[in-house]
């Protein structure tokens, strides 16, 4: 069996992680979102570099100021600390954060930009048929941004699977907890066990092809049924 | 044909610049090998917890000769790898003796080089003083939260630091408290930033001029695990070298050997008895 028993674990821990992560990023992400689409706010240049950040830098950079952030010194840890719980460095939701930031490009980007190109027009409509903001939302503005919002799924949980720099340096290997499966690939493939690796590894690249194609093929269809709706509605 | 090519240049590194090869990639690898194996320059491949007293070495040696050192530092297995796959480096210093003892099975290495440069000493070690008391009852009480390690798969020093739990016995109830660096920098990392409150690392990363430099800290009784003997080894672009051959005196004569005792390694000499 070339799967091991710990790779199995940090599968699981990896989906549990990657599960974790999303659900919250789109929880944050989705009104920050709409937030930055819409505000002409002076703050939303400096907010938005902030949650570009992630992407452009080295992981090494993240994982070290978290490291410096969450231990007891650190401003976070000082916090968690004082509510009882501990520091957050080598826990499981020491993880969720170090993803959330890490991931929340990922997410923000692609809803803000499903809100954006809704422009003003749905939501001035749906006013005048008196419809609450709370209502307008709901049932107007989400919707339309669904395309967006899957997207952004996708990416987000992808983007936490394959995360390795931030984990490593936060993460402590510790089985079940934090021992995710990119670690476990790089410490198989450290200790020169190259056959687990390339299982592992090669599992890695199926999923991550097969999320991204799967993508693809769902937007070409939405784009193809809107250029449909559209040609109906303006050629003559 | 990368490797071959290598070869080549490190046979004649003169004629570098006359052989053409049509793809620019390759071209500038030459290049960089090329300037590599120049006479009075060389390109070494250290083990993460030996590169401080490396650096004090070959300052020394750059000092005494007016030759250039050029340090490439991580851990020994990513090394290993890269070797195996036609890395330029002249030298290997490792954290074990495995690794150059393979790689001179595997005929990459220059016969009859290989040596012990350095015996590595264990420490229980805390960023907060007075946490470690001077027997090591700190790691016994086991009232800590968290002691950090280094992969015992990967790094001598975890391995080091498993043998010593397993020895005092306290293996099963340190595992649910053990936090593992992928190598001992990053173990030393955890410590040092208050996150594990304990760790087992390397002597050579607390110890200054001879002493503690800070924290406090128990240097762990060689009884407790089998002696971490590190090894050196010249690599096959090191063979034509006068300047490497030079630096392969120059780090097992006294003074290289003092440098290397005042980072908290014990001596080679009194590592030979130990094996």
């Amino acid at each position: 069996m070339l799967i091991s028993e710990s790779d199995l674990s940090a599968i699981w821990l990896t989906l549990r992680l990657a599960t974790t992560v999303t659900l919250l990023l789109l929880l944050i992400g989705t009104p920050l979102a709409l937030w930055l689409a819409n505000t002409r706010s002076r703050l939303k240049g400096p907010l938005s570099a902030l949650i570009t950040l992630p992407l452009v830098l080295p992981p090494t950079v993240l994982g070290f100021y978290l490291l410096l952030f969450m231990g007891p010194n650190g401003p976070l840890g000082q916090l968690t600390t004082s509510l009882g719980l501990g520091t957050l460095a080598f826990t499981f939701w020491g993880l969720v954060i170090a993803s959330l930031l890490y991931s929340l490009p990922f997410v923000v980007q692609p809803i803000q930009n499903a809100f954006a190109a809704q422009g003003t027009h749905p939501a001035e409509v749906a006013a005048t048929l008196r419809a609450s903001p709370w209502n307008t939302f709901w049932h107007v503005r989400l919707p339309l941004a669904k395309p967006g919002i899957v997207t952004a799924t996708v990416l987000g949980f992808a983007h936490t699977v394959g995360e390795f720099g931030v984990v490593l340096m936060i993460g402590g290997n510790i089985p079940g907890e934090t021992r995710v499966v990119s670690v476990q690939i790089y410490d198989h493939v450290e200790a020169l066990e190259y056959a687990q690796a390339h299982w592992l590894s090669a599992a890695m690249v199926i999923f991550s092809f097969s999320v991204l194609l799967a993508l693809y093929l769902v937007q070409q269809r939405r784009q193809t049924s809107a250029q449909a709706v559209v040609g109906l509605r303006y050629e003559p | 044909m990368l490797k071959a090519c290598l070869i080549q240049l490190v046979n004649a590194p003169r004629r570098a610049s006359v052989i053409r090869i049509p793809c620019k990639f390759l071209a500038l690898w030459c290049v960089v090998a090329a300037s590599i194996v120049r006479a009075d320059e060389i390109t070494i491949a250290v083990a993460a917890n030996f590169a401080t007293p490396m650096e004090a070495i070959c300052q020394r040696f750059e000092q005494d000769t007016g030759h250039k050192v050029h340090l490439a530092v991580g851990s020994s297995g990513k090394f290993f790898a890269q070797i195996e796959h036609g890395a330029p480096f002249q030298a290997f210093f490792s954290a074990d003796q495995a690794k150059p003892a393979q790689l001179e099975r595997n005929g990459l290495t220059v016969p009859n080089s290989r040596f012990t440069y350095a015996r590595g000493r264990l420490v229980l070690w805390s960023a907060a003083p007075e946490a470690v008391d001077a027997t090591g009852n700190a790691l016994k009480r086991g009232t800590y939260h968290k002691l950090a390690i280094a992969n015992p798969k990967l790094a001598p020093y975890g391995a080091a630091a498993v043998e010593t739990l397993k020895n005092l016995g306290l293996e099963s109830s340190a595992r649910k408290h053990l936090v593992q660096g992928e190598n001992i920098a990053q173990t030393f990392q955890f410590v040092a930033s208050g996150n594990a409150e304990l760790g087992l690392v390397a002597l050579s990363q607390v110890m200054r001029n001879g002493e503690i430099g800070s924290g406090s800290a128990w240097l762990v009784p060689e009884t407790l695990y089998s002696p971490i003997l590190q090894d050196a080894v010249i690599l096959v672009p090191g063979r034509n070298s006068a300047a490497l051959a030079s630096f392969w005196e120059f780090v097992q004569s006294k003074p290289a050997q003092r440098i290397i005792e005042s980072y908290g390694y014990a001596s080679p000499h009194s590592a030979a008895q130990a094996r």
